[in-house]
């Protein structure tokens, strides 16, 4: 990283307690916070987490059941650091980056304490394409070279954050290379090779930030219509159990545009991630035409891995982003769950007998929060790429109150908030986002990019929520009298905020055409559906009932466009607009005849 | 170190007791513990330091004094014997033979807390078994592998229920069905229920024909609280040696977790560790994970292992940390409604709450039915619309209720009383769910059923009126 640091100095301690994954040791008192330590005759990997007067606490990343007092300790004077290079792409890791496919080979099928594995894969040859030659500039974010690590991704070989500025002295010809080769050597004396480490828990620096206003697509309406994330934004899906958080994240990470994604499950089910794994090599992105696996790195520590690790995968799952944000890609992190995350958080807090705040938690949780968000980001990076990360946390409050600390600190520190709703999972309406108690600051810094796009998206945005407002208050009127008791201008309201809800909102990810959906064809359905209640509401004036309109053949099919139309087949859409629009007329012209008569 | 004895004691206190140390013990070590009486406890190493350890005892504490206390260190985790010989053995709460027969003959012993499966080496589940519960296999399917909890309340029939859907469990799927003879295995572990609880599953298991495929594990309400923290991970580690090694698909009931959690609570104030909600510790979440995760299926093995945890929610409370931290680790849950079951419904499942996360891959073409997917999800839909038309009749009147409210609330009773509730010994095949919620849907105009594709209701709607149709087709 840096211009050569000292070798790392390599201290021995001995441990004096066990207690679950928090292990005491003494004569670690030169050690650092934060550094690595091996500890007992398993050589398990640990952190250092408090030092005082020649001892030091340390939280063991791995089962340690058996570990003894008089076993001893070293740390090895660097943090906890991630090895970041080719081979990352398509690999399923655990918190602390083993590699656990290759766990699978060494050790079967249950992971134990103390395997390795190499963490990127060190003997397979890459085809290196150098961009620099001898004499050229060099400096921290210079591009190197490029590697094809997928189809999809083309790796650029980046210099680190820490490279000295000076002038190349030596580097070697396209060709096929090893991540252990040499593959530039700076006259200040720096030899880089195809890969670097960083800090998981320190954030990579870029020169500045940019603006988060260009749309992260996600081909879900709710969201890019209604509720919109920047590339470069920060979101919450916060929601009980069963609401589904983890089919929105999936959801997301399938077929979102961004350049890579990280799937971080924290703390959730082993099943989930086996879900991914099977399902992604299989499902082809619908821009590129290849497999979504190959634009996808998969952290899983799942809720029966050890807890401390659970509370590092969010770090390395954000330092892999920012590894490839430096390259000049859109990168979206999906951190499923933050919950269990700041669980474990309060479990350590708990074992090293911390003062606790709300509920058992840290008073530093909102702190790491934050600093867990703020790594999400639109920027411009050291060698003046522009690349960014979207962060899209899980929340799972217990009870499904979103009064919790874990919500409430979280909404502090994005602005994207997407509230699942009970009712709506019951009835089996997904996504089960709430258009009520949901929100995106983002919509603001869209509106730009949306005006260049399609400029009616505003109005239609617009609309589209204020009567999903006003139906909410009439359905409280409703919950009292009924709904015939209401005018027909007020019950119309409810009608076409029903065809909101099943032809818009509701969402399938299992139908094939429905799962993704092109922006065009999101505002062609809104637009239509918001069409109809315009004329709706012009023929109620001139005298036509309610139950006649509703009685429209060509009503029924507005909310069912979104599965019958295909993204490329969507002038579909403007052939129902115009068959609906037409027995509009009709019903005008026998109603006016009426009123004559 | 084995075999190594300390005597006298610093402090007792609950379940935990304090020896000042003499030689080191391993963090999670097995230790034996004697008091006067001389009496053999178990327990386990929770805090091991230079200065002292702190041993969880397994056991009641009764009669232990500090100074004629003894502990032996055993040198290992526990550990439980396994062996093909499990089927048909009864065993009680810390994997002891309770049936008056000697221990199984086997020298392959494995460690009861069993270890993470590696994410990368599970394999999807996705072959239905079809319980023969309408409200199950229609609304909320059970997926081989899956762990899948009934979420009951004190006085409801959750216990009926597990034992007819260990009765009538049967796979379907194409290939399954050639070899019909694969083997299967329940593996029971009852923790603080009463002996008549232990006793029905016993003859239910008994009168199906199947108890020598079982192996059971009880901690009764009378054993000590703290050993039924230790009675699922013997289960759970049988569980294990007979699918993975023997490649059976086994069924594993655990009941009722909400006394498991209970123990753990204890223990844990009794450490004095910083409490979360209502007092349960902070690593509730992943204690439970560690014992819902041993479910699933894994490469290079046939067997499989799918759980049906149930637990009673204290005052039929949902959002209590028991039923919410296990609905976040399982994939999904059947709830029981109390309303359903006083009106005399069996088997009282409330459908709208209840929910199989792995339903999705594991119905459909080959293998239940092409429109599995769109009647289950209109199902869903009406009877939402039905619970909200309800809450309004009870204020306007159902006389005042529109025509097209008035069928929702047709639909409804119908898909209580036709779908939803059955007979304890009724076992109806997935063809025959799939079309009576077919001919319930025919209550309702077409045009409501936007959640159907046309395709799948001109191939499977009724054509008559639903409520004019016969009221029970043979299949």
């Amino acid at each position: 990283m840096s211009a050569r640091p000292s070798p790392p100095e390599v201290i021995r301690g001995r441990i004096t307690r066990v207690s679950g994954p928090v292990v005491l040791a003494e004569g670690l008192g030169g050690a650092g916070l934060f550094d690595v330590a091996e500890v007992g005759e398993a050589r398990l990997a640990g952190e250092i987490i408090r030092v005082d007067g020649g001892g030091a606490t340390i939280q063991v990343y791995e089962e340690n059941t058996g570990m003894r007092p008089g076993e001893s300790v070293l740390s090895l004077g660097k943090p906890l650091s991630l090895s970041l290079g080719p081979g990352l792409i398509g690999t399923i890791y655990d918190g602390i980056q083993r590699p656990l496919e290759r766990l699978k080979e060494s050790s079967g099928s249950f992971i134990r304490a103390g395997v390795r594995g190499e963490r990127l894969p060190l003997d397979r040859m890459w085809a290196f394409a150098p961009a620099l030659g001898p004499g050229d500039e060099i400096g921290p974010g210079t591009l190197v070279g490029r590697v094809r690590e997928t189809e999809l991704v083309e790796h650029r070989v980046i210099a680190p954050p820490g490279t000295v500025p000076c002038k190349v002295s030596r580097s070697v010809p396209a060709g096929e290379y090893t991540l252990r080769d040499t593959v530039l050597e700076t006259e200040a004396g720096e030899s880089l090779t195809l890969a670097q480490e960083w800090p998981a828990r320190r954030a990579r620096p870029s020169r500045k930030r940019l603006p988060p206003n260009e749309p992260l697509m996600t081909g879900l309406r709710v969201i890019d219509l209604l509720f919109p994330l920047s590339k470069g934004g920060c979101a919450a899906i916060p929601g009980g159990f069963g609401t589904g958080k983890t089919m929105a994240q999936h959801a997301i990470a399938k077929f979102c545009d961004a350049d890579i994604i990280v799937y971080v499950g924290c703390g959730e089910r082993g099943n989930e991630m086996t879900d991914v794994l099977t399902e992604f090599p299989k499902l082809v992105d619908p821009r590129t035409g290849r497999s979504i696996m190959e634009r996808t790195i998969l952290i899983a520590n799942t809720s029966n891995m050890p807890v401390a690790a659970r509370e590092v995968s969010i770090y390395t799952g954000i330092t892999l982003a920012e590894y490839y944000r430096d390259m000049g890609y859109d990168v979206a992190v999906m951190a499923d769950s933050t919950s269990r995350w700041a669980e474990a958080l309060r479990e350590l807090s708990g074992r090293l007998e911390e003062m606790p705040a709300e509920e058992g938690f840290p008073a530093y949780l909102p702190t790491r929060l934050a600093e867990f968000y703020e790594r999400g980001g639109r920027v411009e990076t050291l060698g003046g790429r522009s690349g960014s990360i979207s962060i899209i946390g899980a929340v799972s409050p217990p009870g499904g109150d979103f009064s919790e600390p874990v919500t409430q600190h979280t909404k502090r520190f994005i602005r994207c908030f997407w509230a699942l709703d009970r009712d709506l999972a019951n009835a089996r309406h997904y996504p089960a986002i709430s258009w009520i108690d949901s929100y995106s600051e983002y919509a603001e810094e869209l509106r730009e990019w949306w005006d260049r796009k399609d400029p009616a998206w505003k109005d239609l945005r617009a609309q589209a929520l204020d009567l999903m407002k006003r139906e909410q208050r009439l359905e409280q009127i409703v919950r009292l009298i009924g709904p015939d008791a209401l005018p027909d201008e007020q019950r119309l309201i409810l009608v076409t905020a029903e065809m909101v809800k099943n032809g818009f909102l509701q969402q399938s990810s299992f139908d094939d055409v429905d799962k993704y959906c092109v922006p065009e064809k999101q505002i062609l359905i809104l637009h239509t559906i918001m069409e109809f209640h315009r004329r709706a509401e012009e023929a109620i004036k001139a005298g036509v009932p309610l139950t006649e309109i509703v009685a429209m053949p060509a009503r029924e099919r507005l909310s069912r466009l979104k599965s019958e139309v295909a993204n490329d087949r969507i002038e579909e859409i403007r052939a129902a607009e115009r068959e609906m629009a037409a027995a509009f007329d009709g019903l005008a012209r026998v109603y006016s005849r009426e009123e004559a008569t | 170190m084995r075999g190594l004895e300390h005597r006298g004691l610093e402090r007792a206190e609950g379940p935990i007791i304090i020896a000042r140390r003499r030689e080191t013990a391993g963090y999670g070590e097995l230790v034996a513990v004697y008091g006067r009486d001389g009496a053999r406890r178990m327990g386990k190493v929770v805090d091991s330091s230079d200065s002292a350890i702190a041993v969880q005892l397994f056991t009641t504490n009764t009669g232990l004094s500090l100074d004629e206390t003894r502990i032996e260190l055993l040198g290992g985790p526990l550990e439980l014997r396994v062996g093909p010989d499990l089927l048909g053995r009864v065993f009680d709460g810390l994997g002891r033979p309770s049936d008056g027969y000697p221990e199984i003959l086997s020298s392959d012993k494995r460690d009861v807390n069993g270890s993470p499966i590696n994410p990368s080496a599970r394999v999807y589940p996705r072959d239905f078994i079809q319980t023969g519960v309408s409200a199950i296999d229609g609304m909320n399917t059970l997926i081989r592998g899956q762990k899948l909890p009934i979420f009951s309340g004190n006085g409801l029939p959750h216990n009926r229920l597990a034992a007819q859907i260990v009765r009538q469990a049967k796979i379907l799927s194409s290939g399954a069905r050639e070899g019909a003879d694969e083997s299967f295995a329940i593996v029971f572990a009852g923790m603080g229920i009463k002996y008549d609880v232990a006793r029905f599953f016993v003859d239910s298991f008994e009168r199906s024909g199947v108890l020598s495929r079982v192996v059971m594990f009880q901690s009764l309400a009378d054993s000590p609280t703290i050993e039924r923290l230790v009675t699922p991970r013997c289960a759970l580690t049988a569980a294990e040696y007979l699918a993975y090694d023997m490649g059976m698909h086994v069924l594993v009931v655990l009941t009722d977790m909400t006394n498991y959690c209970e123990a753990l609570r204890e223990v844990s104030a009794s450490r004095g560790e910083v409490p979360s909600r209502k007092g349960y510790p902070g690593y509730l979440y992943s204690d439970l994970a560690s014992l819902y995760e041993r479910a699933g299926r894994i490469e290079g093995s046939a067997g499989s292992i799918t759980q049906i945890p149930i637990l009673s929610m204290p005052n039929d409370d949902i959002s209590n940390p028991i039923p919410d931290l296990t609905g976040y680790i399982t994939e999904g849950q059947i709830v029981l409604d109390r309303e359903l079951f006083q009106r005399g419904a069996y088997p009282s499942i409330a459908v709208l709450p209840s929910l199989s996360r792995l339903m999705k891959d594991g119905i459909g073409e080959g293998m239940t039915r092409d429109d599995h997917k769109e009647v289950s999800s209109q199902l869903f839909a009406a009877y939402a619309r039905t619970k909200s038309v309800r809450n309004l009749a009870a204020i306007i009147g159902e006389e005042e209720l529109a025509p097209l409210d008035k069928k929702y609330l047709r639909f409804g009773e119908r898909f209580e009383s036709e779908f939803v509730s059955q007979g304890e010994d009724d076992d109806r095949s997935i063809g025959r769910t799939l079309d009576l919620g077919w001919r319930l849907l025919a209550v309702l105009p077409t045009e409501e059923l936007v959640r159907a594709s046309r395709a799948m209701i001109e191939k499977y709607l009724p054509k008559e009126d639903g409520d004019a149709g016969a009221e029970r087709r043979p299949d």
